[in-house]
């Protein structure tokens, strides 16, 4: 009888990033000083000759550019593979599409997935770095990092400061990552929301937390307010309406002047002006959307160089 | 079974039979596919062709499942009869209730009757429960009648629910009129769409849609409810998970409505926050509860509100298991690690006296679908004996299954109590 190779589970190749759950806050401070000494104005050749392949089975921007220019600033190739127009729309699972990227010399992959925890299962089977661009409503580690990473542009440090996010936390990968990391670094947090889009449960995600169902409460002295976006099909069903939400949680200048002076505005993006917030706040003083953006870059730049072992 | 006029003695072990009121050193002879006799250490003066010592074990009557996929007809790849009851051998189980939700969908006498036909295979006795409505859509009621005479012992959609209260109704009037069980998958699936696990702390730091207790315990509820009005109408509660459900249950005990209930082993074993790295081998319907669940569980085993432990054995292939947690297909095996896990958790962990282990095993299950002359050593009863050493430690290793499948949670788990032998009908069927 001809035996079978199984392929074993194996824990996930040194410098993957699966997610801000399991790391150190030394872990991440290491990342976020490593990120200071990178820019794309100043490409540095420490990926060169690696390939880094970008596995997209969901739309994205601002995550798939600045991974791709990211990538090309540290003198890496990238190759870019959506889920439509590939063998996955035949029916070639994860872990199978994941063995011939490996096959075609992939040297790292990134990958965005609706499903939660799908990095988790392709780095329990591969043996190069597997770095997580968003997976499903579970994390989304490289947003969290940029979000600390603006916000060390601002402020001495995280630890001590007053955080608010206010919004969809529920469906929000990007929520949960930003919890984790903003208590492990010592910050306070609170969230804000409707019970249908912010269950009590959440409160059990980390340490210090706090979750408050009035925006004006959850605003009043704080050092950073990050907004999320609310989408419209996700209130469907739910007990409250669209015009409820604004009335209750839109961020708008009146609500913003109750944070500290000096608190930072931040939103992941895209954001639906009129919506979750006004447009005066979008382009307020206090608005550093555009930054979080900008800063995604060399975040990434430190999160690939870490991933291939020249994040030293 | 076939028949054997092979005796075997079973000698110097602790014969444990609820029914019979017995828990003390005991031989059992076994005779032409009965049992012959029981008494006293020494007493027992038969030329036989094969002893067994049991010194140190507990004898019982054979292990009975209530739940288990044996996946034939049509999705060989997971399972066959065949593969299936050797595990069960190996479990420890003489008989095992196989599920209707194959392809084609068990809702015929003829299907029926191919599952019992001897070229199948099977090492330990099978009984089939067919399928209540027919494909299981939940809208047709199957010939009951028919049905129970090809030999099916129950009828259930599992799987699914029976949804539809008018045709739940329905089932359990003419489950009155025939003295026949109704075996409910209580899920409320309009609250339970696109959830992998439970809905709790745990699916919310995984970013995974959650099942709520009370998409259970409403089913049950109800249920329970319209059983109390059909007088003998007979209700048997699958697989249940939640302390809410457990509630219901007791309500109808009281109300002396024929209400029965089976937990699973993994859900007195393991709770939600186990299911820890996307691990689908921690996947199945209804998913891993709280601690607080789990607890409710334990008592409600002890205390008699459980009838039987039914493992749910359902074994899948690598290629449905091995995915995105959210696109793994519910279920786990089970056979092997029952007696196991019952032993290290309810007996060692919760100081559960074996003799109730056992009758969950035997007395109980047998009495939820009427299968006469099984689930004692009584003279005259099946030669059906599970032969356990309560105290042995040893290791499971899934890689090492008589199934097809290997997706089970347990693998490389430490466990205390192993199942020594396994005779159906007089013949032995495994040898630990």
């Amino acid at each position: 009888m001809q035996t079978t190779k199984v392929m074993e589970k194996r824990t996930a190749a040194r410098g993957s990033l699966l997610g801000i759950e399991h790391l150190s806050a030394a872990d991440i401070n290491g990342l976020l000083q490593l990120a200071q000494r990178m820019s794309p104005a100043k490409p540095r050749p420490l990926l060169r000759g690696k390939r880094v392949l970008l596995l997209f089975y969901e739309a994205s921007t601002r995550t798939r550019t600045s991974f791709e220019i990211a990538a090309q600033a540290l003198g890496a190739s990238t190759t870019l593979v959506l889920s439509s127009g590939s063998s996955i729309e035949k029916g070639e699972s994860l872990l199978d599409t994941a063995y011939t990227l490996r096959a075609v010399g992939a040297d790292v992959i990134v990958i965005r997935h609706p499903n939660g925890g799908a990095p988790n299962l392709m780095a329990g089977y591969v043996d190069i770095p597997v770095i997580n661009a968003g997976d499903g409503m579970h994390e989304h580690p490289t947003q969290a990092l940029l979000d600390a990473y603006t916000i060390l542009r601002h402020k001495k440090k995280l630890s001590g400061l007053n955080i608010t996010i206010v919004g969809d936390i529920y469906h929000s990968r990007v929520a949960r990552s930003a919890i984790h990391l903003f208590g492990k670094l010592g910050a306070h947090t609170t969230l804000c929301g409707p019970p249908e889009l912010l269950p009590e449960v959440a409160g059990t995600l980390a340490k210090d937390l706090r979750i408050s169902r009035s925006c004006e409460e959850a605003v009043r002295g704080a050092d950073v307010v990050m907004i999320l976006r609310v989408q419209r099909e996700r209130l469907a069903g739910l007990k409250i309406s669209l015009p409820d939400y604004i009335a209750r949680y839109q961020m708008t200048t009146a609500r913003l002047r109750l944070a500290k002076p000096d608190a930072l505005l931040m939103h992941p993006g895209p954001i639906i002006r009129g919506l979750e917030l006004t447009w005066e706040v979008a382009d307020s003083p206090h608005s550093v959307i555009v930054e979080e953006v900008h800063n995604g870059v060399p975040v990434r730049m430190a999160v690939l160089a870490r991933a291939l072992g020249k994040g030293n | 079974m076939k028949q054997t006029t092979q005796s075997i003695l079973i000698s110097g072990g602790r014969v444990i039979d609820p029914v019979a009121k017995v828990d003390a050193p005991m031989d059992v002879l076994l005779r032409d596919g009965q049992v012959a006799e029981v008494a006293a250490p020494g007493k027992v003066h038969a030329k036989t062709a094969e002893t067994i010592d049991a010194r140190g074990m507990i004898v019982a009557p054979g292990f009975i499942d209530l739940h288990v996929h044996l996946r034939e007809p049509g999705q060989g790849y997971k399972e066959t009869i065949a593969s299936g009851t050797a595990a069960a051998a190996a479990g420890g189980f003489t008989s095992v209730c196989c599920m209707p939700n194959t392809t084609p969908v068990l809702d015929s006498p003829e299907w029926v009757t191919w599952v019992r036909q001897p070229q199948r295979g099977a090492v330990v006795n099978v009984f089939p429960i067919a399928a209540a409505t027919q494909a299981s859509k939940g809208a047709v009621l199957t010939d009951f009648r028919a049905l129970q005479r090809a030999g099916a012992v129950a009828v259930t959609d599992d799987g699914k629910p029976i949804l539809s209260e008018t045709t739940m109704r329905d089932a359990l009037r003419t489950s009155a009129e025939i003295n026949f069980p109704i075996v409910q998958h209580a899920e409320d699936t309009r609250l339970t769409q696109n959830c992998s696990m439970h809905e709790g702390a745990s699916s919310f730091r995984l970013g995974l849609r959650g099942m709520t207790a009370a998409a259970e315990a409403n089913i049950v509820d109800r249920d329970v409810q319209l059983a109390q009005q059909f007088n003998g109408a007979r209700l048997h509660v699958a697989h249940l998970s939640t302390a809410d459900a457990l509630t219901a249950v007791r309500r109808g005990k009281r109300n002396r409505a024929r209400v029965t209930c089976e937990v699973t082993p993994h859900h007195f074993a393991l709770t939600d926050a186990d299911v820890h790295e996307y691990d689908a081998n921690f996947k199945m319907n209804p998913p891993l509860r709280t601690g607080e669940d789990r607890e409710a569980l334990i008592v409600a085993l002890s205390d008699g509100t459980v009838d039987a432990i039914a493992t749910d054995h359902a074994p899948h292939a690598r290629h449905e298991k091995i995915v995105e947690f959210e696109r793994a297909a519910f279920g786990i095996t089970g056979l092997e690690t029952a007696l196991g896990l019952a032993t290290s958790i309810l007996h060692v962990e919760n100081k559960i006296p074996l003799v109730r282990i056992v009758e969950l095993f035997t007395a109980g299950p047998a009495r939820v679908v009427d299968l006469r002359g099984r689930g004692t050593l009584l003279h005259g009863s099946h030669a059906d004996v599970t032969i356990f050493d309560p105290k042995k430690r040893w290791t499971y290793d899934a890689a090492k299954t008589r199934s097809k499948s290997h997706n089970s949670p347990f693998s490389g788990r430490q466990l205390i109590g192993k199942v020594v032998a396994t005779i159906v009908g007089g013949k032995i069927v495994y040898r630990g």
